[in-house]
């Protein structure tokens, strides 16, 4: 089976994020009103090929705990969603 | 005794001629060789160098690419067996990424790369970069980076703390400790981490751009001089 992993890699709470704090300001000079708590992360797009969707989830864990996600600032959480390997992009 | 120094060069990474060059005029009788990022054995060497630079681009997080980089276990297994390891900017970045060495090296507090001369306290214990410092002196080293905000969970700032595994601090002119000479945002002003053990140690200020006269005041020697000194056994 063929998949496609969403992985969203986040700061941790309490992590200073001055990229998140710039974008809020930005917003705001803009006009937009109510602009709360921002947070700049990554979207990580992964095709994968896995025998069936739990193998891919402990796969795509791996990848997460091993290289994606820096655990001592970052989180992260993914979906997983299969894919026609035949049809390739998108 | 010939010291054996290895400096490591990624892809990407850009410190490592003033490096090698820093450790040449610094230690007399070193033999100072380039490392190939693809080697996997270290054995027949005093001391690793991870230089500054941007090795793989910073893709992902600066210094999480090189840390899987063949050489990567290499240097795990080296510094596990006591092996010296001094990782500057990116290098220290690296040895976060290796988990050789605590905390995370995040975005500058104001999100520009800062490129300029700061002022170093040396403290905690004797390591592999400052054992050779005077306590109490203050070192003009400069600085070039944009994520060299250090960030640890409070919990853990307060033990490397009370470990003595803080060997570096941001200062003023003065040697005063203040967020006001903070150049990017570090918790508790720090510039500089080592292992329990002082072998392994990470800062993000560049001795390598002043440890010749033309450079600057030459601050920078004295931590070569410490490499040296602790691989001799010799720390105070």
């Amino acid at each position: 089976m063929s998949y496609r992993a969403h992985i969203q890699v986040t700061c941790r709470p309490g992590v200073l994020d001055p990229e998140g704090k710039a974008v809020k300001e930005a917003l705001e000079r803009l006009g937009f009103a109510g602009v709360g708590r921002t947070r700049v992360g990554k979207l990580i797009e992964i095709d994968l090929d896995a025998a069936d969707e739990t193998a891919a989830g402990q796969t795509v864990e791996r990848m997460c705990t091993e290289l994606l996600a820096h655990p001592v600032v970052e989180r992260y959480s993914y979906h997983l969603e299969p894919r026609d390997a035949e049809a390739g992009e998108p | 005794m010939s010291l054996s120094v290895g400096v490591v060069r990624f892809p990407g990474t850009n410190c490592e001629t003033e490096t090698v060059r820093a450790l040449g005029s610094t230690l007399a009788d070193a033999r100072v060789e380039l490392l190939d990022h693809r080697r996997g054995d270290l054995a027949d060497l005093d001391a690793v160098v991870l230089p500054g630079g941007f090795s793989y681009g910073d893709y992902l997080r600066a210094g999480a690419i090189a840390a899987r980089a063949p050489i990567g276990a290499a240097v795990r297994r080296f510094a596990a067996a006591g092996g010296v390891v001094v990782g500057i900017c990116n290098g220290f970045q690296q040895l976060q990424e290796l988990g050789l060495l605590p905390g995370a090296l995040i975005r500058n507090r104001t999100l520009r790369f800062f490129c300029g001369d700061v002022h170093l306290r040396p403290e905690g214990r004797p390591s592999a970069v400052t054992c050779e410092l005077d306590r109490g002196a203050v070192y003009r080293i400069p600085v070039a980076h944009g994520e060299g905000c250090f960030w640890a969970e409070d919990e853990d700032l307060k033990r490397l703390e009370d470990r003595g595994q803080i060997v570096l601090r941001y200062c003023d002119a003065q040697g005063v400790v203040d967020d006001g000479a903070n150049p990017n945002g570090s918790l508790g002003q720090v510039a500089g981490v080592a292992n329990e053990g002082g072998n392994v140690v990470g800062m993000m200020p560049h001795p390598e751009r002043n440890a010749d006269r033309l450079t600057g005041n030459g601050d920078g020697r004295v931590f070569f001089r410490s490499l040296a000194a602790f691989c001799a056994g010799g720390a105070r």
